[in-house]
């Protein structure tokens, strides 16, 4: 079986209103792809649906072929790897507690869980030393490093994000996009990405999903995009992420 | 002065461990109901509204009135209890003042846990979910030691505010650090009144201190600090409380309890009916300072065994009389109603009466020209009338009113020891005083008559509970004092309790008045 997550005409209320229509939409296993769209286009929502954190109003999701509404929630989720926006350490946790916090609640022996928090520092190129100390004695890059290697702590298949580098300058933005889609390829993860930089989601994603409205426009490779969309808002927000490329493009060459 | 103070700082360890003891146990009792209320009101808009509100009104009920009034509650379960299980429970004493302080020790806690677990960062709350943790789990993992220091702080809140509130047990017969308070303040002894308000402040700042490190412990994640405080609460409170225990164990059961109302004379006399049982080899447990309404209900429901009390006084509130048939109708009256009623047992009188009559300074009464009530009906719209807290809402101040037609240009309500006082700096021109009084004599006061027989007469009688009615022990040793004490000694041992030089003790005075 190649499908990795299946939404089955999932949809979502809140009180009345429709963040998200009927919707369906099919995630190959293995695949990096990426969700992007204004603020309000429900794909935030879409994420949470995925491990969820979000209950869908109508419709079902799939995992690995399997109904997510039989498993009780938290159990679902200590087998998805989930990165933040703003990032979410535990405070009162020191880095390491945070990092192994997901094998505790599995039940892991203590000092698996050493060991494993020693790896991933290693993955998510953090020394090992700062396993001591508080969230707050990191910058927000190596913090945001950490919430990763919190999110890939018990060794997932699939690792959803939610714009994930919205909060890091763009020097450490790019390395750790780099980072995370060579992870994503020495772990065989499947990710999803929410973000609403298109130009970070067509350089990083094998498959790119646009959404405006609480509907699913578009679901395509970068390349396809690019060559030309026949949904104008898709054409629109491909448009000047282009544009931009190629200005850059004649800048550089003089 | 010096041994006044070491008479006061004898009785420190049982009154500092019955305080501690209340108090603590308020706390743990106020902290175990309102955190869990706290958080489930952190998760409920509704419930937080309500809880909130409901624990706010209680905090309007004024302490005092909040421990009186689970006495009459206490004493109705009580009954029913002894109808349905046939066993009852003490109304008096530590149980409602317990209650009373649980109730007065939930807002704090209740309103800081619910702003804690609420105000931990959604971000966090979303991630405590998104790693897999349960609600249990996100609570007892994240939120609550996020919440900890709000909930300390509320927590030391509590603590300070249950420790003062707890002097305020004392009227409803829980020994505490407001005994001193309570009985100073009667017998103008102002050393006792200094060491329970020192001995309370102190122990308040003392818990709030060591609450402190905790919470600086909690919120610093410092585990030297958190251990401290405990450690230190902990030794404290043992320490505070073994005097009880060893008390406890080395007495038992005290076999009698005789109680008084909360002023001079009842503590005198309390500790002459006391004394009588103790030279025959009874133990006895006083419990002074009872409320006037109080100490009757407590000897008919048997929690105390013995006190004593005025004819016109039960003649007034306990058979709501209004008439006045005169002094041996109303004693005989008494003594079957009270007997077939409540099976409650009139001794004997002790030969002397504390009535409630109308007092006045000699100059002014004859500047005006007072002599009696009828007189004092014409003059009365121009003075000031003063009285103790109860006078003004009891039978007899109706009956005086009604039969007279007083109208005074003011009323206004003294603690017994400052009516005398406001009297003395005119402040009040004329005021209810008791008959017995020491203070009569020595600031020379008339009393004014009463030709139309308005107020009942007040003959000092012994009460004894049902169930110690055919105890030959504690008869034999009270029924002697009937007609004993004439007026002249009663009022010689009250002024000799009262007076600010030369004080003596209850138990002084009470040795002396028998000789």
């Amino acid at each position: 079986m190649t499908e990795a997550i299946v939404l089955d005409q999932v949809s979502k209320t809140y009180g009345g209103r429709a963040v998200l229509a009927p919707t369906s939409l099919t995630i190959t296993k293995g695949r990096f792809v990426a969700l992007v769209g204004g603020s309000g286009a429900g794909k935030t929502t879409l994420l949470k649906l995925m491990n969820g954190l979000s209950v869908p109003s109508a419709g079902r999701v799939l995992l690995d072929g399997a109904d997510i509404a039989a498993k009780p929630g938290p159990e679902l989720r200590r087998g998805i790897g989930y990165v933040f926006q703003e990032i979410g350490l535990f405070p009162h946790m020191t880095v390491g507690q945070n990092i192994g916090v997901t094998p505790e609640l599995l039940g892991w022996p203590a000092d698996e869980i050493a060991a494993r928090t020693d790896e991933l520092l290693d993955l998510v190129a953090l020394p090992r030393e700062i396993a001591g100390r508080a969230p707050s004695q990191l910058s927000g890059g190596q913090r945001q490093r950490v919430g990763v290697a919190r999110a890939l702590a018990a060794r997932p298949a699939i690792l959803l994000m939610d714009e994930p580098f919205g909060a890091l300058d763009p020097v450490t933005r790019a390395a750790l996009a780099d980072d995370v889609r060579a992870l994503h390829e020495r772990l065989r993860l499947t990710t999803v990405m929410v973000t609403h930089d298109v130009g970070e989601a067509l350089l990083l994603a094998d498959e790119v999903v646009v959404m405006a409205n609480g509907q699913v426009l578009a679901q395509a490779p970068p390349c396809a995009l690019l060559a030309g969309h026949s949904d104008p808002v898709v054409a629109q927000l491909i448009a000047a992420p282009r544009r931009q490329a190629e200005r850059l493009a004649e800048l550089a060459r003089g | 002065m010096a041994d006044r103070l070491s008479a006061a700082l004898a009785a420190l360890p049982e009154r500092l461990g019955w305080h501690v003891a209340l108090s603590a146990s308020a706390l743990a009792l106020g902290l175990s109901i309102a955190l869990p209320l706290g958080i489930a009101a952190a998760r409920s808009p509704r419930l937080k509204w309500i809880s909130l509100a409901t624990a706010g009104l209680v905090q309007t009920i004024p302490s005092l009135a909040l421990l009186a009034l689970f006495y009459p509650v206490l004493l109705l379960l009580s009954g029913l209890a002894t109808k349905v299980l046939g066993h009852g429970f003490p109304a008096l004493g530590f149980l409602p003042s317990l209650l009373a302080l649980t109730l007065y020790s939930m807002l704090p806690i209740l309103r800081n846990a619910a702003a804690g677990v609420s105000g931990v960062d959604p971000a966090v709350v979303e991630a405590a979910r998104g790693v897999g943790m349960t609600d249990r789990q996100r609570l007892w993992r994240v939120e609550l030691p996020l919440a900890a220091p709000v909930i300390m702080a509320g927590v030391r809140t509590a603590a300070v505010w249950t420790i003062g509130a707890a002097t305020l047990s004392t009227p409803v017969g829980q020994t505490s650090l407001g005994d001193y308070i309570f009985s100073g303040l009667q017998t103008e002894d102002w050393v006792a009144v200094l060491v329970g308000c020192a001995a309370s402040a102190g122990l308040a700042l003392i818990v709030d201190g060591l609450l402190g490190l905790i919470e600086a412990g909690v919120a610093r994640r410092d585990g030297r600090r958190l251990w401290a405080g405990g450690a230190g609460l902990a030794i404290g409170l043992l320490a505070a409380i073994a005097p009880l225990a060893g008390a406890a164990l080395s007495q038992g059961r005290p076999t009698y309890v005789i109680g008084a109302k909360n002023f001079s004379e009842q503590y005198i006399l309390a500790e002459l009916m006391a004394g009588k049982l103790e030279a025959r080899g009874a133990s006895v447990q006083r419990r002074v300072n009872l409320g006037s309404a109080v100490a009757y209900r407590a000897l008919a429901s048997g929690e105390i065994d013995a006190y004593v009390d005025y004819s016109g006084t039960l003649w007034a509130n306990v058979l709501n009389r209004t008439d006045n048939p005169g002094r041996q109708a109303v004693r005989d009256g008494l003594r079957t109603e009270l007997k077939a009623r409540d099976g409650v047992v009139l001794l004997s009188a002790l030969g002397f009466e504390n009535a409630y009559a109308l007092a006045m300074r000699r100059d002014r009464a004859e500047q005006l020209g007072v002599k009696t009530l009828a007189d004092l009906a014409t003059k009365a719209p121009d003075l000031v009338m003063g009285g103790d807290l109860e006078f003004f809402s009891r039978p007899e101040w109706a009956a005086v009113v009604k039969a007279y037609g007083l109208s005074f240009k003011a009323k206004r309500q003294f603690q017994p020891t400052f009516m005398y006082r406001a009297l003395a700096s005119r402040e009040a021109d004329v005021i209810s005083a008791f008959s017995s009084d020491g203070r009569i004599a020595a600031d020379d006061l008339v009393l004014l008559g009463d030709p139309k027989g308005a107020l009942p007469p007040y003959d000092a009688v012994i009460l004894v509970s049902p169930k110690r009615a055919g105890d030959r022990r504690l008869l034999d040793a009270l029924t002697p004092l009937g007609g004993s004490i004439d007026v002249k000694a009663m009022q010689a041992a009250n002024y000799a309790v009262d007076r600010d030089t030369g004080k003596k003790s209850p138990a002084e005075a009470a040795a002396q008045l028998v000789r």
